[in-house]
């Protein structure tokens, strides 16, 4: 919970000393708690107060960051249970696992295709965000050279999975100058990995079986200086894991608990028999950290990773694109005017679609708040009176000389109005769907 | 150290809607699905109760559709030729219920008649004896000179008539309680239009415990999220004893995810879309099953091998957490 300026002078020595570089204590509480000062910038604070106020001002789940060579991924710092209370703010990464033990130029092959893959979705650029290797041989040396191998063809972060500390040390001898995670810490050999990860200065993952287990442990890790801490519950199936990520979020949000305040990290295939889509996607939706995959597969890649775009969307700000007249295939001034709204799902949808078709034409987007076509229509945004209106402001009369324009399917029942408010225009009326477009073009469109 | 979980205290519960009538209560059905219920978010057993599970419906059309993805032509196959058949390989296919969507027009482009629509929801009342939704083209002139013969012929059986919009619903009601059936309302993604149908649906003296609130999904990638958070919206007011947002929900995401590009083509995209049949599937399951965690009641779904998916999934979710 956030403190108040006034809570927190209570807590300062309220002396007026000025050695923060602020003329009161109550000036430098007012900054502590617009987060624009620094706590240690007060050298007279006790260790109670000042354990006091850190707990009270970190935010209720770590922000852990890991580095590649290039690229990094944050996860944690969420605030909220349900993404319409503010907004969920660091995706899950989503990482591929590969193992030493596999065939060092197979393994290459498949961590350079997967680390080239890319797909485009809405004008985003949607990517793996890196990989997890694992010390499978129990061989140091193995190890390290895989590492190295995975580095040579990919410069996105790393997860390191090595239970024994000698694997560990041998794996992060390769990834000087990243800040990998570190796979893990449980309650046998939770002291070595502590060192480890602090020379090393990498985050740690803490393994337990139970929360209770998992708590003890975070706290001897945080007593020995360790603050970039992941957890992994060891939840395997889909009951298991929605039970303890939940309890997880609540600890952190409801009881502010620090000790389990940490990201989550999971591995939904790793069950036999798992449905590994259906349980990252789980993962994605209720509080997955770190998320790790076992097959590399666009056709099931592409669609976790738009569900993810999608659930870490802002719900008060829905992608917009700018509204205007667009031109799609060089159109010329026979070439058909379709409307739509300025949610930039539905004009991606409908751009892609008419650019598809290879036939030219123009599209109107109506600014509509960034609504798609039916919301915005029931919300009253995207009205006979807003599509006149953007299609004299946009210069529909200059760009086509047939002055037909095409309405979408779904608000069929704006044509009478949109006729008297365009005078002289014939209206049409196109298909519902998007993925339509080509053969109504087709069948209604002559140039 | 002992862990405290903090737990919600909820006051509301989710309403219990039993769609299908056996013998014993003047229908035919061999059993009945009740869905709703919980008095928990989902899943969440340790805070409440969830009596029912999600249940998950086969959509079927009183003739083969003309422009369904060629993945859902060939899965069904020859069953697509004859409603009954269809309904007949939907249950086989482990289906809790059969939606029955009427067309427009036949095969022929002729308008679609009463007789027709009675033949067809006879004929698939008769091939299975599991709980049946009927629902119009979605022209409101249309839905209602069909469904009302529909109303009738089913009468006794406890169906599932629609769909009720805010233009659109008086004459699905009226036919509905004459006839002693249930309707779906459904509304464009927001919480207070959700709410608004039902009273209107309930003030016409449609009983609550016989209407399933819809309200809207979009297809992964396509606005799905809106819809996911008005659900958890409406569903937290239902716990919060919000009484006219405690209808169980139906949505719809076959036919959501099977009308987007990347399930409907295999040609033409983007190389990194991956395999096509396998992207198809996912986004339905995809879709569906994120609409779970958000929820649903009751999914209306396409294809077989998304109903076997996400049937595991829930039946994963409702184990006992040992």
């Amino acid at each position: 919970m956030a403190l108040s300026g006034l809570e927190i002078y209570k807590l300062l020595p309220q002396t007026n000393c000025k050695d923060c570089g602020y003329p009161t204590c109550l000036a430098f509480a007012m900054k502590l708690a617009a987060k624009q000062a620094k706590l240690k910038d007060c050298p007279h604070i006790s260790d109670e107060a000042a354990e006091k106020l850190a707990s009270a001002s970190a935010p209720p789940i770590h922000l852990v960051e890991l580095r590649g060579e290039d690229g990094k991924v944050e996860v944690g710092n969420e605030t909220v249970m349900y993404r319409h209370e503010k907004t969920f703010f660091h995706k899950p990464g989503l990482f591929l696992r590969v193992r030493d033990d596999e065939d060092l130029e197979a393994l290459k092959a498949k961590v350079a295709e997967a680390d080239a893959f890319s797909v485009d979705y809405v004008g985003i650029d949607l990517y793996l965000d890196g990989f997890a290797v694992e010390a499978a041989s129990g061989n140091a040396d193995s190890f390290k050279k895989t590492v190295a191998a995975v580095i040579a063809v990919s410069k996105k972060p790393l997860i390191l999975i090595a239970a024994e500390p000698d694997l560990a040390k041998a794996g992060l001898e390769a990834t000087e100058g990243s800040r990998p995670l570190l796979y893990a810490a449980n309650a046998e050999n939770w002291e070595a990995m502590a060192d480890i990860a602090k020379n090393a200065d990498v985050p740690l993952v803490v393994h337990a079986e139970n929360l209770d287990d998992m708590a003890d442990l975070t706290k001897k890790l945080q007593d020995k200086g360790l603050e970039d801490l992941v957890l992994d519950p060891a939840a395997g199936g889909h009951l298991q894991s929605l039970h303890a990520f939940t309890n997880l979020r609540l600890l952190a949000l409801k009881s502010n608990f620090r000790p389990l305040g940490f990201p989550i990290i999971s591995f939904p295939g790793a069950q036999d028999g798992a449905d590994e889509t259906l349980l990252a996607a789980q993962h994605i939706a209720k509080y997955g950290g770190f998320i790790v995959i076992e097959k590399f597969d666009p056709s099931s890649l592409y669609p976790l990773l738009v569900l993810r775009q999608n659930i870490y969307t802002d719900p008060q700000k829905p992608i917009q694109v700018q509204p205007g007249i667009y031109e799609i295939n060089n159109p010329t001034e026979d070439s058909p005017l379709m409307v739509t709204t300025n949610f930039s799902i539905t004009y991606f949808a409908i751009a892609n679609e008419i650019e598809g078709t290879g036939r030219p034409g123009w599209l109107l987007v109506a600014d509509a708040e960034g609504m798609s076509v039916l919301t915005a229509w029931a919300a009253g945004k995207f009205d006979a009176e807003r599509i006149a209106k953007d299609a004299k402001a946009f210069g529909a009369e200059d760009k086509v000389k047939h002055k037909k324009i095409i309405l979408p399917g779904h608000v069929s029942v704006l044509s009478g109005e949109l006729e008297e408010e365009l005078p002289g225009w014939e209206i049409m009326v196109g298909p519902r769907e998007a993925v339509d477009i080509g053969s109504y073009l087709k069948a209604m469109w002559q140039e | 150290m002992t862990v405290e979980i903090p737990k919600e205290k909820w006051t509301g519960q989710v309403r219990e809607v039993t769609i299908g009538a056996t013998a014993e209560d003047g229908g035919t059905r061999t059993h009945t699905l009740t869905i709703g219920g919980e008095s928990t978010l989902p899943f969440l057993n340790f805070e409440g109760n969830i009596p029912h599970r999600p249940a998950l419906a086969i959509e079927i059309r009183d003739r083969k559709p003309d422009d369904w993805s060629p993945l859902l032509m060939e899965t069904w196959g020859e069953a697509m030729e004859s409603p009954a058949a269809w309904a007949k390989a939907a249950e086989e296919a482990g289906a809790d219920m059969i939606y029955l969507v009427l067309s427009i027009k036949n095969a022929d482009g002729e308008e679609n008649t009463p007789e027709n629509t009675r033949r067809v929801v006879r004929e698939v009342l008769d091939a299975t004896g599991l709980p049946l939704a009927v629902v119009g083209p979605g022209q409101a002139d249309v839905d209602n000179e069909l469904l009302v013969p529909v109303a009738e012929e089913a009468q006794g059986e406890r169906i599932l008539l629609g769909i009720c919009e805010e233009g659109n619903y008086r004459t699905i009601v009226a036919t509905a309680m004459a006839n002693n059936h249930l309707v779906q309302s459904k509304t464009p993604m927001d919480v207070n239009l959700s709410k608004q149908l039902v009273i209107l649906i309930s003030d016409m003296g449609m009983p609550l415990e016989r209407i399933v609130m819809d309200p809207t999904t979009g297809a992964l990638g396509y606005g799905m999220e809106y819809g996911y958070s008005v659900m958890e919206r409406l569903r937290l007011a239902a716990l919060q004893g919000d009484t006219m947002t405690q209808q169980p929900m139906l949505v719809d995401p076959g036919a959501e995810a099977w009308k987007v590009k990347e399930s409907k083509v295999g040609e033409g995209v983007p190389e990194s879309w991956g395999d096509w049949r396998n992207r198809a599937l996912e986004w339905e399951a995809l879709t569906a099953a994120t609409l779970v965690q958000s929820g649903a009641n009751l999914l209306i779904l396409r294809h077989p091998q998304t109903l076997k998916r996400v049937k595991a999934m829930i039946d994963a979710l409702l184990a006992s957490a040992s």
